[in-house]
């Protein structure tokens, strides 16, 4: 008898899989539901059926994305201390635990889940928030969901999905000095583009995905669905392990020794099939930044821009489009392009290992523009402190301020002014993203910390040169 | 929510790739009560110069009327924001015509009645050329998956699944509580097999208070 060999995704499906239908929508159960400020939508629907939540004990609330970053104990807008206060409200009514603005372990959600152990190998989570695929970095089926659905988990702990197509993502060789699994993830998105992997679940593998820690998986797998992917994932292994042991929420003692075992067996096997199969070099990626409005349209450092007469139809109108509200010239070298501001943190790029990298860039340099750094969880903020990496922001010239979503999406009102560039360690160059007519370029915290020391787009090579 | 099998209105082409969420809605609109309708703030500020004033050249202002998008590729892409589409509901808009979606903004739109119809680049590019100057009636067959403009019949493309939740208006938690048996089974078994997804109820490290 043969067995059918079989994905990490595969493996995570069928571990969930409640039934499915002879239509193929399949009911999958949830193993943790994290509900955000943002889920009010969902909390309303839940009222106005006079339904319970389900599974109160695995839903877990945090407070972030319009999380103010100073001085908390005054929020002048009534708009952001009501979204805080109806999630606090909804939580306490529905017996939920909840990191509150107050709590010591607030953060981003997908900062904290992990931290906190929440996060695990083999786990089905759910959050209404489309970088939930950050979790993949486990070796989790993570992704986001909209309102109704996340009204369906807190009503049932379940959710319905069509079972997604598969593709692996393999990266030969390793990523050069300076360049980070940012650089990694706006590559493939350029490459493939911001709908390339849509429709599908990925799986990151080979020797430079393998090297990166957790930290960097976690970057990885956040920014699949900005490759429109439905998650992102990579098979845990020691690297995995070593974090989660010892976490808050983390299995402990024997059952900590039983779920390593489980965990261990979940990695694809040898010849699992994929839908569709991408291999990457990593030695041949450079420090990477966008210069349009969609992650796709990012080159390496080192490029020219391109030149819409050279390129057709739809896609000249959208480069002429994105060109024109950057304000950027066809053909110029992105390298040198004077920034405003700069800004680090977000659930992409807010952790630990982030500020460190930006932190070895700044070291006993200034920053010519103005600059916020907001850590993704108040423990990170923490820790950052105890290693004393907030001094190197602060004597730069940045601002060093609370954990929360903050500049990436501008809910809690640290935008960008009209028509300002920031380079911008976040996830989205959307039009409007950051602000109305705020000009993002995404790049690494290691990138956005060297535009601070020129004041322009910079190859941090260089800078980091002897640091690192 | 109820079902539908057809509509007919005027389609509107907004011939641009990529239109995210959060140009859908801008993130400043997203704190008000459901209730209060979305309508206003679809597309705001590519509807709406920064002083307030509608853009001229923007169809949408031309025709509030419309009720059918005709647009490029990965419509919907990016954040997860149901919001974005209670704003195009809420503005009238039943169908969209698009290449490709995000996955998760074609999910939402399905549990809110609108129709995310994928249809090959190349058709998009015509209809768009057929919409550049004026909108014109369309009609929208979900039974045989069809648009019908003028004489002409074009196929679109919609996961069987989501052309029944919308023709029968299907509520998901209503078929979800028809499984309670299979899904308590389920629970059970899970805490078995892998305890380490039951999540305990205190944190088990002095780190944390």
């Amino acid at each position: 008898m043969t067995v059918q060999p079989r994905s990490l995704f595969d493996k995570l499906w069928s571990a969930h899989e409640i039934l499915r239908r002879d239509d193929g929508s399949c009911l999958l159960w949830v193993d943790r539901h994290l509900v955000h400020e943002g889920s009010h939508h969902a909390f309303a629907k839940l009222a106005d059926r006079g339904l319970p939540v389900a599974e109160p004990a695995l839903t877990i609330g945090v407070v972030d994305h319009y999380a103010p970053t100073r001085d908390r104990d005054r929020i002048n807008d009534p708009d952001i201390a009501r979204m805080i206060r109806t999630l606090e409200q909804n939580t306490t009514r529905h017996g939920i635990r909840c990191f509150g603005l107050r709590d010591p372990r607030q953060g981003i959600v997908h900062v904290m889940g992990p931290e906190q152990g929440l996060t695990l190998p083999g786990l089905l989570i759910n959050c209404g928030d489309s970088h939930t695929s950050t979790h993949g970095a486990f070796g989790a089926l993570a992704f986001g969901i909209g309102a109704t659905e996340v009204a369906h988990v807190l009503a049932t702990q379940t959710i319905w999905q069509k079972r997604p197509k598969t593709m692996r993502i393999t990266v030969k060789g390793q990523l050069g000095p300076s360049v980070t699994a940012k650089d990694l993830a706006l590559s493939w998105i350029a490459e493939l583009g911001a709908d390339g992997a849509r429709g599908h679940a990925i799986e990151y593998a080979g020797p430079a995905v393998e090297a990166l820690s957790m930290e960097g998986r976690m970057t990885l797998c956040n920014l699949s669905i900005e490759g429109g992917a439905r998650c992102g994932m990579v098979a845990p292994d020691d690297v995995t392990f070593a974090y989660v042991e010892g976490r808050p929420f983390a299995p402990t003692g024997a059952a900590w020794d039983s779920a390593v075992a489980d965990w261990r067996a979940l990695a694809s096997d040898a010849d699992a099939m994929f839908d569709r199969e991408v291999t990457l070099d990593g030695a041949a990626i450079a420090p990477t930044v966008t210069w349009g409005t969609s992650p796709e349209e990012a080159l390496p450092i080192t490029a020219n821009l391109p030149d819409p007469a050279q390129l057709q139809g739809a896609r000249a109108d959208q480069a002429r489009a994105a060109m024109d509200y950057m304000g950027l010239t066809p053909g110029q070298r992105i390298e040198g392009t004077q920034v405003d501001q700069v800004f680090i943190g977000s659930c992409t790029n807010g952790r630990i290992e982030d500020l460190r990298l930006a932190a070895a860039v700044l070291s006993g340099r200034k920053s010519r523009v103005p600059g916020l750094v907001s850590p993704g969880s108040a423990l990170v903020k923490l820790q950052a402190e105890q290693e004393g990496l907030d001094r190197i922001f602060i004597e730069a010239g940045l601002e060093w301020v609370d954990a929360g979503c903050s500049m990436c999406v501008g809910m809690n009102g640290d935008l960008v002014e009209p028509g300002k560039r920031c380079a911008s360690s976040t996830n989205r160059n959307f039009k409007g993203r950051q602000g109305r007519g705020a000009r993002t370029h995404l790049m690494s915290p290691a990138m956005a910390a060297a535009a601070a020391v020129t004041g322009t787009l910079t190859d941090v090579r260089p800078l980091l040169d002897g640091r690192v | 929510m109820a079902g539908w099998h057809s509509i007919e209105g005027p389609a509107v082409a907004l011939p641009q790739d990529n239109i995210d969420t959060d140009q859908l809605i801008p993130a400043r609109f997203m704190s008000v009560p459901r209730k209060d309708g979305y309508g206003p703030y679809l597309l705001h500020d590519l509807r709406f110069d920064s002083m307030g004033a509608p853009r001229d050249g923007m169809p949408l202002n031309a025709h509030p009327e419309a009720q059918i998008l005709v647009t490029r590729r990965n419509f919907g892409s990016g954040s997860s924001r149901e919001a974005a589409v209670y704003a195009l509901a809420d503005f009238g808009i039943r169908a969209v015509l698009a290449p490709s979606f995000g996955d998760i903004f074609a999910s939402n739109a399905v549990n809110n009645g609108l129709l995310p119809a994928r249809l090959p680049e190349a058709r998009i590019e015509v209809l768009l050329d057929l919409l550049a100057e004026n909108p014109q009636v369309m009609r929208v067959d979900l039974q045989d998956s069809v648009i019908r403009i003028g004489n002409e019949v074009i196929p679109f493309e919609l996961d069987p699944v989501w052309r029944l939740k919308l023709l029968n208006g299907w509520d998901d938690i209503d078929m979800t509580a028809s499984h309670g048996s299979a899904i308590a089974a389920f629970r059970a078994e899970r805490a078995q097999s892998a305890p380490y997804a039951l999540l305990k109820d205190q944190p088990n490290d002095p780190r944390n208070p």
